[in-house]
């Protein structure tokens, strides 16, 4: 039998190959393109007055985005402080009640609400918090992070906790330990590091993000730890920045990204290294 | 409860490990471990009230433009605040043509990540910095890929605009499905891979001995084994590029008429909303949360029709082990 | 023709530096059901995955030594081009979930890019079929998946595959242990009329599936082949000590 041009075959599979590995290689030029964009004009920019003060108006040399950076943190802080209680009980719950019609309705509303476009969790905090109040307040922007960032807490816990044997839950309550002390002083600790991993991971992802902050958190020129007033952030000052017609606020834009940049990075490195060093074995 | 009572050979109930048992029951009820269960259970609760609220308020402040302008919303061509008249056609056309383009673009790299992570390096030191590389790319913010594609590839696009002939905008569709293809490739990449490598060795071994290359098992029998979840990752990096907001917001001109071309700019639901609600009153703003609530279910629809599909995969997979 | 369909000259296999075969000789007659039996990690599967080059896909896996197929050298051959001459039957059945019945007999032809007229391979198909005594169960259900059929059908598509593409050799790697007693025996059937068309090397942990289906048998233990000879004469009266403890259950 003639055996299919064999020559031509093993060609075939050679530049499948060398297409696949053309391509691969190619969806990474943007990401260096990117980082050494940033890189190259970010630095530039980047000394103790650009990291310390606060903005100058246009027309004045020099200024800085501390502002936004303190902003940025604020905000982080505010909404891990409503989405990680929740996210961690309710992850409890679902990875202790694998079946049930209430587990698999919040199941379903975690995977909707992390599928939710990050623009529209930004009205609806503007209607619950900034129309009421009648101000932007970093409050609403820490409410419209809070909700994002809640789903992947809440993954992350089941999925961490759904790891743990079954055995040390029983050992736990074979020696008569209440219910509750079981999860909170055996399973929780023994799940830690995966948690923790869960809400680093979040917390990068709400770092970058813009789009809520737009009608919430708004921005602000000033220094603002009043939490009911509109606050910067870096995202939302890069945005500010590179919208606008003037160059040297193009170049702070470039600044304040690599500050970014090197924020989001780090969380993640570090959200890695929790997940690889401290990592719980069975 | 269930009572198995004195039956020799069965697990009394207190010690049985059933699946959606939460715990032994001792003989009376423990109040605080009971209220425990209900801060478990209020929490999770809490979340679906969240989401139930999240749709409650988008409809209700929607309603002014829902009674207004009805269905005819999506086929009304001008959007235009001052004679208040609101037609979605524009952005509708601006969110698929951008999202399709988008996709298309990024399908043949994120297929070539997922078939050299998941078949040709699946693991080592070139696998490692490429997995990394792609997890980089789907960490940098939204907002700098805008701040990018403004100074990098916006004049890029201008200049072939001039050699075309068309109109040098630099911003409009192309720009905006050009960044938003770079951006959704991490995620089809990584769900394509995880399914690539579910695929049962001995299929792959029963096609070699038959005397098949590797790119004809990967062509015959790897890829349609995985064809649906890779299906899955697509759909859910359509349902990341229709909700994406900044970085299209910054590259695609901000034009509220029905795009012509892809040169056109343009606004796409999620764009028009970041540009306009803040200053926005009355029907206005209730039209804008009109565009936000048919986004929120086109995002929903599509991001639960993927997560569906994996899930189902991994549960078929998961059996096959056994 | 040759009367020798394998020859395996002083061959030795690797798996990075780990010897697995130590200097095997074997030569394998025209038509006849070998069996290769050994305790577990003796290298009777190794063996046979070097006789079709499937050991090399694994990284680190080296050989050394000489093994022909009839007359061709079979580490000088394009391995995809040896496949096609080889057939293989896994342990647990195989067949592509993704492909009909019809579709699986002839996946070696489609996957090799062979083109043919549909009546020609109507007609593969059928006599592959037959020959593995699946026919008259599957005949009507051609253009279904392979996924509903028992265990044993399963395996006998495999055959069926296997044995479409006219291989000079077939090689089964423990064929009928995933299988019941019952389908087992069915497909021990089908060697005896197998054999007259193809040579069979049979890999088996089974001692007494050895005894029943095969002509020759090789005994490998630890890497070396310890014994080959006629399958009666081995099993009464072994040559090797070792060969004796084993027929007698001392180990393995």
């Amino acid at each position: 039998m003639i055996g299919g041009d064999v020559r031509g075959r093993l060609i075939k599979d050679i530049f499948f190959k060398g297409i696949v590995c053309l391509f691969a290689f190619l969806s990474l030029l943007p990401l260096f393109l990117i980082l050494y964009y940033i890189t190259k004009n970010g630095i530039m920019v980047i000394d103790w007055d650009f990291l310390f003060n606060l903005p100058r108006p246009i027309g004045e040399a020099g200024g800085g985005v501390w502002n936004a950076i303190v902003g940025t943190l604020m905000l982080i802080v505010l909404s891990s402080v409503i989405s990680i209680p929740f996210g961690i009980t309710a992850g409890i719950y679902l990875s202790e009640n694998k079946a049930g019609k209430l587990s698999n309705t919040i199941r379903l509303s975690v995977i909707v609400l992390q599928g939710t476009p990050s623009i529209v969790i930004g009205i609806i905090a503007y209607l619950w918090i900034v129309a009421p109040l009648q101000t932007f307040s970093a409050l609403a922007g820490g409410v419209a992070l809070s909700i994002m960032m809640l789903p992947v807490i809440v993954k992350t816990t089941e999925e961490t906790l759904k790891l743990i044997p079954y055995h040390l839950k029983e050992a736990s309550l074979a020696l008569g330990v209440p219910y509750y002390k079981t999860i909170l002083k055996v399973i929780l600790p023994s799940g830690l590091s995966g948690i923790l991993t869960g809400i680093l991971l979040s917390v990068a992802r709400i770092t970058g993000e813009t789009a809520p902050l737009l009608f919430t958190a708004f921005g602000n020129q000033f220094m603002n730890i009043n939490i009911f007033k509109p606050i910067d952030s870096l995202p939302y000052r890069i945005f500010y920045y590179a919208m606008s017609p003037y160059p040297e606020w193009h170049s702070f834009a470039w600044g304040a990204s690599f500050i970014l940049v090197v924020l989001t990075l780090a969380l993640n490195l570090i959200a890695r290294g929790i997940s690889a060093k401290w990592k719980t074995r069975f | 409860m269930q009572r198995d009572g004195a039956v020799p050979g069965t697990v009394p109930n207190a010690f049985r490990i059933m699946d959606n048992q939460t715990r032994p029951e001792p003989g009376n009820t423990d109040r605080s471990e009971k209220r425990f269960n209900y801060i478990l259970a209020f929490s999770g609760s809490c979340i679906v009230v969240l989401l139930a609220a999240i749709l409650v308020t988008l409809f209700i402040t929607a309603l002014p433009s829902i009674k207004e302008f009805g269905l005819f919303f999506f086929a009304g061509k001008v959007w235009d605040a001052t004679t208040e008249t609101f037609g979605a056609l524009p952005f509708l056309v601006g969110t698929l043509l951008s999202s399709f383009l988008a996709l298309i673009i990024s399908i043949p790299f994120s297929l070539a990540i997922s078939v050299f992570l998941g078949e040709y390096f699946k693991e080592g030191a070139v696998s490692t910095f490429l997995r990394s590389s792609v997890e980089v790319l789907a960490g940098i913010p939204s907002v700098i890929y805008g701040l990018w594609g403004l100074f990098l590839l916006m004049p890029a696009v201008r200049l072939i605009e001039m050699k075309i002939g068309v109109a040098p905008h630099g911003v409009g569709i192309l720009t905006s499905s050009l960044i938003l293809a770079i951006m959704i490739i991490p995620f089809s990449a990584s769900i394509g891979r995880e399914v690539i490598t579910l695929v049962p060795g001995d299929l792959k071994e029963a096609a070699y001995s038959l005397g098949a290359t590797r790119f004809e098992v990967i062509r015959s029998i790897v890829i349609p084994y995985a064809r649906s979840g890779i299906i899955a990752g697509i759909l859910l990096a359509l349902g990341r590029a229709i909700g994406e907001t900044m970085a299209v917001t910054m590259l695609i001109g901000n034009s509220n008429f029905l795009p012509t071309s892809i040169f056109s700019p343009a606004n796409t639901m999620a764009s028009v909303i970041a540009n306009e609600f803040a200053e926005a009153t009355g029907i206005t703003a209730a039209s804008l949360i009109y565009v936000a609530l048919v986004l929120f279910f086109v995002t929903m629809v599509v991001n639960i029709v993927g997560t569906y599909v994996i899930q189902k995969l991994s549960i078929e997979s998961s059996k096959e082990v056994s | 023709m040759e009367n020798t369909v394998l020859k395996i000259d002083s061959f030795s296999a690797y798996f990075g530096d780990n010897k697995i075969l130590k200097e095997v000789d074997l030569t394998v007659p025209r038509n006849v059901v070998a069996a290769l039996m050994g305790p577990s990690g003796c290298g009777k599967t190794t063996l046979i995955r070097c006789v079709n080059r499937m050991h090399e896909l694994i990284p680190g896996a080296t050989v050394s030594g000489k093994m022909t197929l009839i007359d061709e050298d079979i580490y000088a051959m394009q391995p995809i081009v040896l496949r096609r001459k080889v057939g293989m039957v896994f342990q647990k059945p195989n067949p592509f979930p993704t492909m009909s019945i019809y579709e699986n007999v002839i996946a070696g032809y489609k996957l090799n890019g062979i083109r043919m007229a549909k009546p020609e391979l109507d007609s593969i198909v059928e006599r592959s079929l037959r020959r593995s005594a699946l026919w008259d169960e599957v005949k009507d259900a051609l253009h279904r998946k392979g996924t509903f059929l028992s265990g044993g059908q399963q395996q006998r598509l495999c055959i069926a595959r296997a044995l479409a593409m006219n291989p000079e050799i077939l090689l089964l790697d423990e064929p009928t242990s995933a299988l019941d007693p019952k389908s087992t025996s069915q497909i021990e059937e089908l060697f005896v009329e197998l054999k007259r068309n193809v040579t069979m090397l049979l890999v088996t942990h089974n001692i007494a599936q050895a005894a029943r289906v095969s002509d020759l048998t090789a005994f490998i233990y630890l890497g070396e082949l310890v014994e080959f000879g006629p399958t009666e004469k081995m099993f009464t009266v072994p040559k090797d000590k070792r060969t004796e403890e084993y027929l007698t259950g001392k180990f393995g």
